[in-house]
């Protein structure tokens, strides 16, 4: 058995019991990354002398008995958005290609303070704009399950790296589905926790009413574990909330019995693939039989939250990133006339093609005379799709559905209609929304061999609950190894 | 299509956006655009009359702290990433006509 087939659990005990080292660990997955990065393309950055070096010093305090926590050692993969001290923090954008931050994201400063060790960073749709992880700057991510398809996105690098065992496990972000989305395309586990649960300090705004920080991982144990390590009130995001109920792990119970499931009949509607809704359809099955009572509701409004998103995402992202203006950091162009011209083909030449179109949109619907039409209806939409989700929570403790329309399109096929492309993020979108928890768990694969996943959605705050049927599915389903995995010995 | 985005419009989003495109971009953005209201025109199905727009799903209010350095001089690092510098400062193109 190879260390890479270790949870990211499973392996630090392993370490802390002797019978590995932190650097062994690191030393497998550089080797796993040296064998797949030339075909898959998962990391933008990658410092190997520097990973072995973190893994050292961490051993060393393994071995003092300093570090004790149930990721200590574990190698851990950090997408491209969030600010590392030292280490090139580009968000897969022309605009930061020599950007190095001077502080750490508090997720990752927690990560850290429990002994995981940053082996790099992530490749993501350019500034978390996609669903492909095909407009990234540099070069597209290729799915582990099969090259010839997108890994999802934007937090497609991570999921990819956690496919094909290039890490033990890795953090994303989630806007309308960056985590959930590639964690279905690429069969690994991933989650999105309720709104302002995980420091956005230090994470490159895209939509900050939106932006959640989650893992992706192997295991729903693992999920459970890291979130329990990266959650925590941080007084530096004011949106940051001093919530209780954070001993994720102790959710990771094989019960489900009476626990109330309710599934969504318009997510079964137009557009499902229907290897997609078969497999979802039976992971219902599979909990009913374990003692779930599984309904289906009527959830309502389904069809206004893409475009609802697209207002507010497109509007906080354009001004976020007025930032990116060639004066302090990152590019700038070579020739201009003048303060605003090297604003404007700083920008223009620094961004790529999704992200203008985003900027352009969101500037639109900001301005005066739209502004009420557009951005303030796209609010209202908001609070009438919180409404709906509070109406669904009185009556269920968890919505079930899938995680995407489809398995993971071709490469290629996506971009050319953004609105498609959009449509992709149907059942992801309005947790977001509504800042609601979400989960996805690989629940099969389809014909093509492609994974299909599972999304369990809870209340605000509810983490547990959707833990806690993700865990007991999990139990009683049998998923394959990605191919792209078992390479390494 | 319903929505029609003119070449003046265009050029005003330019402004705002700090943007400049290229003639062909610029096409391509009045179609996108376009494309993008039509679909967003949707929400005009609703009937919103009288509800709040809600920008954050929990109240939140503004957090204060003591103005008082907290991080260490990091001038060097920051500075290290300029595009351009002299000393200790920002070079940045000619602001203000004497």
């Amino acid at each position: 058995m190879s260390l890479l087939d270790l949870t990211a659990v499973e392996l630090s005990e392993k370490i802390k019991a002797g019978e590995t080292t932190a650097v062994e660990a690191m030393e497998a997955v550089i080797a796993q990354i040296e064998a797949k990065e030339e075909t898959l393309n998962c990391y933008v950055t990658f410092d190997k002398e520097a990973a072995l070096k973190k893994a050292a010093e961490v051993q060393k305090k393994i071995e003092a008995g300093e570090l004790t926590g149930p990721l200590a050692g574990v190698p851990v993969a950090i997408k491209d958005n969030m600010c590392t001290e030292g280490m090139l923090t580009t968000c897969s954008s022309k605009i930061l290609n020599n950007f190095i931050p001077t502080f750490t994201s508090e997720a990752v400063i927690n990560l850290e303070k429990a002994g995981a060790v940053v082996i790099g960073k992530t490749n993501m749709d350019e500034f978390a704009m996609g669903s492909t992880t095909e407009t990234s700057a540099y070069g597209e991510t290729k799915n582990p399950w099969n090259t010839a398809h997108v890994p999802g996105g934007s937090s497609g690098g991570s999921a990819a790296a956690v496919a094909a065992d290039e890490c033990f496990f890795a953090l994303g972000s989630d806007t309308g589905g960056s985590i959930r989305q590639p964690a279905s395309y690429c069969g690994v586990v991933g989650m999105k926790p309720t709104y302002g649960t995980v420091s956005r300090y230090g994470l490159i705004a895209y939509g900050s009413s939106l932006d959640q920080i989650g893992p992706l991982c192997k295991t729903v144990t693992d999920c459970a574990t890291i979130m329990e390590v990266i959650a925590s009130h941080d007084k530096k995001d004011s949106t940051s909330i001093a919530r209780g109920d954070l001993d994720f792990t102790s959710a990771l119970v094989d019960d489900v019995k009476g626990l109330k499931i309710g599934i969504p009949k318009d997510y079964f509607g137009e557009g499902i693939d229907p290897e997609v809704k078969n497999a979802v359809l039976a992971a219902a099955k599979t909990l009913e039989e374990k003692g779930a009572i599984v309904e289906e509701f009527d959830l309502g409004l389904v069809d206004y939250a893409i475009p609802a998103y697209y207002v507010i995402a497109a509007a906080e992202a354009s001004s976020n990133l007025e930032r990116f203006d060639g004066v302090k950091y990152g590019y700038r162009t070579a020739n201009y006339e003048g303060l605003h011209n090297m604003y404007k083909k700083s920008r223009s030449e620094g961004f790529g093609a999704e992200v203008k179109r985003r900027i352009m949109l969101g500037s639109f619907v900001l301005s005066s005379g739209y502004y009420d039409a557009y951005y303030l209806k796209a609010l209202r939409t908001k609070a009438l799709i919180k409404e709906e989700f509070n109406k669904a929570f009185a009556k269920y403790d968890v919505i079930l559905g899938p995680a995407a329309p489809t398995t993971a399109p071709k490469l290629g096929a996506s971009l050319s209609d953004p609105i498609k492309m959009y449509l992709g993020d149907i059942y992801t979108i309005s947790v977001n929304l509504a800042g609601l928890p979400g989960i996805c768990v690989p629940c099969g694969l389809d014909s093509k061999g492609l994974p299909i996943g599972l999304q369990l959605i809870g209340d605000c705050f509810k983490e547990k609950n959707i833990i806690r049927v993700a865990y007991a599915y999990e139990q009683s389903s049998d998923f394959p190894k990605c191919p792209a995995a078992s390479m390494t010995d | 299509m319903a929505n029609v985005i003119s070449d003046e419009t265009i050029e005003y989003v330019g402004i705002l956006a700090k943007l400049e495109l290229s003639p062909e971009e610029k096409e391509a953005a009045k179609k996108d655009m376009a494309s993008m209201l039509d679909y967003i025109d949707k929400l005009n199905e609703l009937d919103t009359t009288g509800v709040e727009p809600m920008s954050h799903v929990f109240p939140v209010n503004n957090v204060f702290r003591e103005d008082v350095v907290a991080n260490p001089d990091g001038s060097e690092d920051t500075l290290a990433n300029a595009p351009e510098r002299r000393d200790s400062a920002f070079v940045v193109p000619k602001t203000v006509d004497s």
